[in-house]
């Protein structure tokens, strides 16, 4: 008899995370993938993939455009589509557009009401969605710690902290009422060690910003900001400077701050992230609007 | 932390609010540097500031975040978190221990492979601590390790330890833990936790960090016989179809004999899919993808077995049931059961008892509320596949789901079928109901006459059968005044005996439609949920729910049975309307308003809609 083979840790949130994937399309009518071109969907698409091969996977990708997504993630992101077979559907807050909705102007906090929030809401509406699978993971910030792996939405989108469902074994309660719906994170327990490690071990292609390279950037609030086009304002004097940076996690770019950093390759980010602990979402400027930011615009509907 | 060869451990940590849960949980995650630095940064700012430990790294603050949201109510939750050592990565669920949150641990339990319980050196074992304990062997947690904590407290005295460890011992034999460590550490000071104490040289066993990296996950999984629900059926085109599934335990190779169950077809794997290669084999815990050398019927829902070591199918199982909900647990309602991949209808058909989960001991009752635990028959309306929960932790669950509202009412784990399931069988008679009703010359029908008291239910309905017994047809009228008399003599009206009077009449309604017969049903049945259930139990178009729809404050004028006037003086409890819900009917077949439409008018009514409706096929 031939040894049975042993699970490591990435086999056992890899196989948790497929049965996820699958328990969402066997029990759900219309369900999406929200695809925001980051790491952690890089990695959604790699395990959609190996849940249905070898079907293809039987839902579309929804990416939130804002308009003010680095360059290189949009061209990644279509590339990436057209690779891999997916129907990809794009929204925009047209309304939000119009009015000119800006981060520099308006303040982060309208603008991600606005260009991610509403726009998120209106997308699903329209499609009438009734799961959204979306990458976020526990270790990333305190509220998401506490969410369900398949969390309920109200008719309004918006997520009752205080009443969710009990979740037990992998019993999942995907059933709903008139116009509630569900997001679903299949990458709840994994870590952000966990996903590079992955990355690394199946070979999945992720957006080059990951990686260390000469770009330009202005010092602003001890942040280093990426000038990814001629729509950020510069101050009288400022200069933009070319610096070694990557990113760590990636979202608009006026609003994501890059690091200084020598990792070029999965294994050298592998290896910085042993070293230098800083939590990922330290990045975001988002997240620090005010005590309990995260939690807020999740009950509104955010992500 | 090497990818290639760490595993996962899932464990929950439980014990007393302050016997220093929050603090061991920050020293495992600080000890394991699984600590993000700027996070640190303000964490050793905020420990020197607030620490009521002078000079030492107030741990129970990492976790304060938490804290603050206790008071919102909000961490009446279980919350996830993750640290990792060269060897494994861990995934702690981490659960209040007050009693009121019993849903929150049995939830993080049932994910768990370990537990953590921790006992205060000074204190020893607490009411919590059996509580915690025979929730976890409830819950099939069979590797348990007693963090003794707060040793520097009790000059870390090796006889103390050695108490509380013989004690405890001898109070866990009878709940099956197969792993039981106990270790005496401080988890202020870190002794023990990570690093070896110099202050307990006398302790010479593996520190709590060493236990968690050390003991067996699961073979005991892959060595149980081999189940896989089936999740979803690939058929990418006609040449594959293929059977989606994580292997609950055991083991399947390529060849194997196979069979689905309930149906119990037999077929042999052909191939075991994944995208990365086919598999000779696949072990517990993989999500594969199974195809079959012959057709054989199976879909979501079904289970699939090796032929000898069967799971058991049945129709009535025996369940332990944890209660989730606000709203009580009603013996006779239906709800949604989910076991595996299959949901079903199923219905309480008897509460044994509650558990007290301190002693373990029965205690009588006839709902379980909020945080209960009790031991319950259920029937479902097919056969379901399963194991006995002992056996299996992962074919052998349940989740009970609300019908209407779609909120997770309660978990279960199965017990064992009934024999009675097994062994009744159905008699197929020769003369059927479609017989029945033809030489009667008619279709069975049920007029469910639903509404408040004094609503005029009986008034019509009576009068609706004199009408239908005028033109020939056979009726019965069961009222439910008069059904509380004989049949339901025993019932009161409480929710839960409600809910029995609803499903009796149902019952026998059911039987009377397969007599031939016109049945008129008029009780007030206040529930939704019943009358649904009565519902279910008719073919498609045979159950005719007529709301008699009359306004409380007219019905309470009416008052033909002086009842709402004791209501009100408070000498009838539960009176629908007054003290007890009316749920009215979302959409009735026929919607009687009693300010617009005389009685007579109403039957006139019925019987012509009556006449109108199609054959039931």
């Amino acid at each position: 008899m031939t040894a049975l083979p042993r699970l490591t840790h990435l086999d056992r949130l890899e196989a948790e995370s497929l049965y996820i994937l699958r328990e969402v399309v066997a029990a759900c009518a219309n369900p999406v993938l929200l695809y925001s071109i980051g790491k952690d969907s890089s990695v959604l698409l790699h395990l959609a993939i190996k849940a249905f091969y070898p079907a293809r996977p039987p839902l579309p990708l929804l990416h939130i455009d804002t308009t003010w997504k680095f360059r290189e993630m949009i061209a990644f992101r279509d590339a990436t589509a057209r690779r891999l077979g997916f129907e990809l559907l794009v929204h925009t807050n047209e309304a939000g557009l119009r009015q000119g909705i800006d981060p520099f102007v308006h303040g982060a906090g309208v603008y991600t009401d606005v260009m991610k929030t509403q726009a998120l809401r209106q997308a699903l509406d329209a499609h009438g969605f009734d799961a959204a699978i979306g990458g976020a993971r526990r270790d990333e910030e305190k509220s998401r710690a506490k969410e369900r792996i398949f969390s309920l939405r109200s008719a309004q989108h918006h997520w009752d902290p205080k009443h969710q469902r009990p979740e037990l074994w992998n019993l999942y309660n995907t059933q709903l009422g008139r116009g509630e719906s569900l997001r679903v994170f299949p990458l709840s327990n994994w870590t952000e060690l966990d996903v590079w490690q992955y990355v690394e071990r199946e070979r999945i292609e992720v957006v080059p910003l990951y990686f260390a390279a000469e770009r330009p950037v202005v010092e602003r609030g001890g942040q280093l900001i990426m000038v990814d086009d001629e729509r950020l304002p510069l101050a009288p004097g400022e200069r933009p400077r070319l610096r070694r940076v990557r990113f760590r996690t990636l979202g608009c770019y006026p609003l994501t701050a890059a690091m200084e950093s020598t990792a070029g390759s999965v294994a050298d980010v592998v290896r910085e992230m042993r070293t230098a602990r800083f939590s990922e979402r330290q990045g975001r400027l988002i997240d620090h609007d005010g005590a309990a930011s995260m939690e807020r615009k999740k009950r509104e509907g955010y992500f | 932390m090497d990818a290639a060869s760490s595993d996962l451990l899932r464990f929950i940590t439980c014990g007393s609010v302050d016997d220093g849960k929050s603090t061991l949980i920050g020293r495992l995650l600080y000890e394991t540097k699984s600590l993000p630095v700027d996070q640190l940064a303000s964490f050793e700012a905020d420990s020197k500031r607030r620490s009521t430990q002078a000079g030492a790294l107030d741990f129970a603050l990492l976790l304060d975040g938490l804290a603050a949201e206790r008071e919102q109510a909000i961490t009446i939750d279980v919350a996830y978190r993750y640290f990792a050592t060269p060897r494994r990565k861990f995934i702690v669920a981490d659960t209040p221990g007050h009693e009121q949150y019993t849903r929150n641990m049995v939830t993080g339990a049932s994910t768990a492979e370990a537990a953590v319980l921790l006992i205060d050196a000074q204190l020893g074992l607490l009411t919590q601590t059996q509580r915690h304990s025979c929730l976890m062997s409830m819950l099939g947690i069979r590797r348990v390790v007693i963090a003794v904590n707060k040793m520097d407290c009790v000059a870390w005295s090796r006889e103390v330890f050695e108490t509380i460890a013989a004690q405890y011992r001898a109070f866990a034999r009878p709940l099956g833990f197969t792993a039981l460590a106990c270790v005496p550490l401080s988890a202020l000071h870190g002794d023990n936790v990570a690093a070896r104490s110099a202050a307990a040289g006398w302790y010479e066993g593996p520190t709590l960090l060493e236990w968690l990296e050390a003991i067996d996950i699961d073979t005991d999984r892959t060595a149980r016989p081999f189940r896989m629900p089936v999740q979803w059926v690939n058929r990418p085109d006609s040449s594959f179809r293929g059977f989606a599934g994580t292997i609950a335990s055991g083991v399947v190779r390529r060849g194997d004999t196979v069979l689905s169950l309930p149906s119990g077809a037999e077929s042999r794997v052909a191939r075991i899919v994944t995208q990365d290669g086919d598999l000779d084999l696949a072990i517990a815990g993989q999500a594969v993808t199974l195809t079959l050398a012959s057709a054989i019927d199976v879909s979501r829902g079904d289970l699939l077995a090796h032929s000898v070591e069967r799971p058991v199918v049945a129709d009535q199982v025996e369940a332990t049931i944890v209660w989730m909900h606000e709203a009580p647990m009603l013996p006779g309602r239906a709800y949604a059961v989910r076991i595996g991949t299959r949901t079903v209808t199923g219905t309480i058909s008897d509460l044994k008892c509650r558990i007290d989960v301190a002693t373990f001991g029965q205690l009588a009752a006839r709902t379980l509320e909020l945080n209960d635990i009790g031991i319950c028959t259920l029937s479902f309306d097919q056969p379901v596949a399963f194991d006995p929960y002992a056996d299996n932790r992962d074919t052998g669950g349940m989740v009970l789901i609300d019908r209407l509202t779609h909120e997770t009412a309660g978990a279960g784990t199965l017990r064992f079928a009934l024999r009675r399931s097994q062994n009744l069988h159905w008699h197929f008679l020769d003369v059927d109901k479609r017989q029945r009703a033809a030489q009667k010359a008619q279709q069975p029908r049920v007029l469910w006459f639903t509404g408040l008291s004094g609503a005029g239910k009986s008034t019509i309905a009576n009068l609706v059968e004199r009408k239908l017994h005028a033109l020939g047809r056979h009726t019965y009228l069961l009222d439910g005044d008069n059904v509380r008399h004989g049949l339901n003599r025993d019932l009161g009206f409480r929710d839960a005996d409600r809910v029995e009077n609803i499903r009796r009449v149902a019952e026998v309604a059911r039987l009377m439609t397969d007599a031939g017969l016109i049945v008129l049903v008029s009780f007030i049945s206040p529930f939704r949920s019943e009358r649904r259930m009565a519902r279910e139990l008719f073919p498609a178009g045979e159950f005719v729910e007529v709301f008699v729809d009359t306004a409380l404050q007219e019905a309470e004028r009416r008052d033909p049975k002086g009842l709402y006037a004791k209501a009100r003086r408070g000498e009838l409890r539960n009176f629908t309307g007054i003290d007890s819900p009316y749920e009215a009917p979302e959409h009735p077949e026929l919607h009687i308003d009693t300010a617009t439409l005389a009685a007579e008018d109403a039957a006139e009514l019925i019987v012509g809609y009556l006449a109108g409706m199609r054959e039931v096929p």
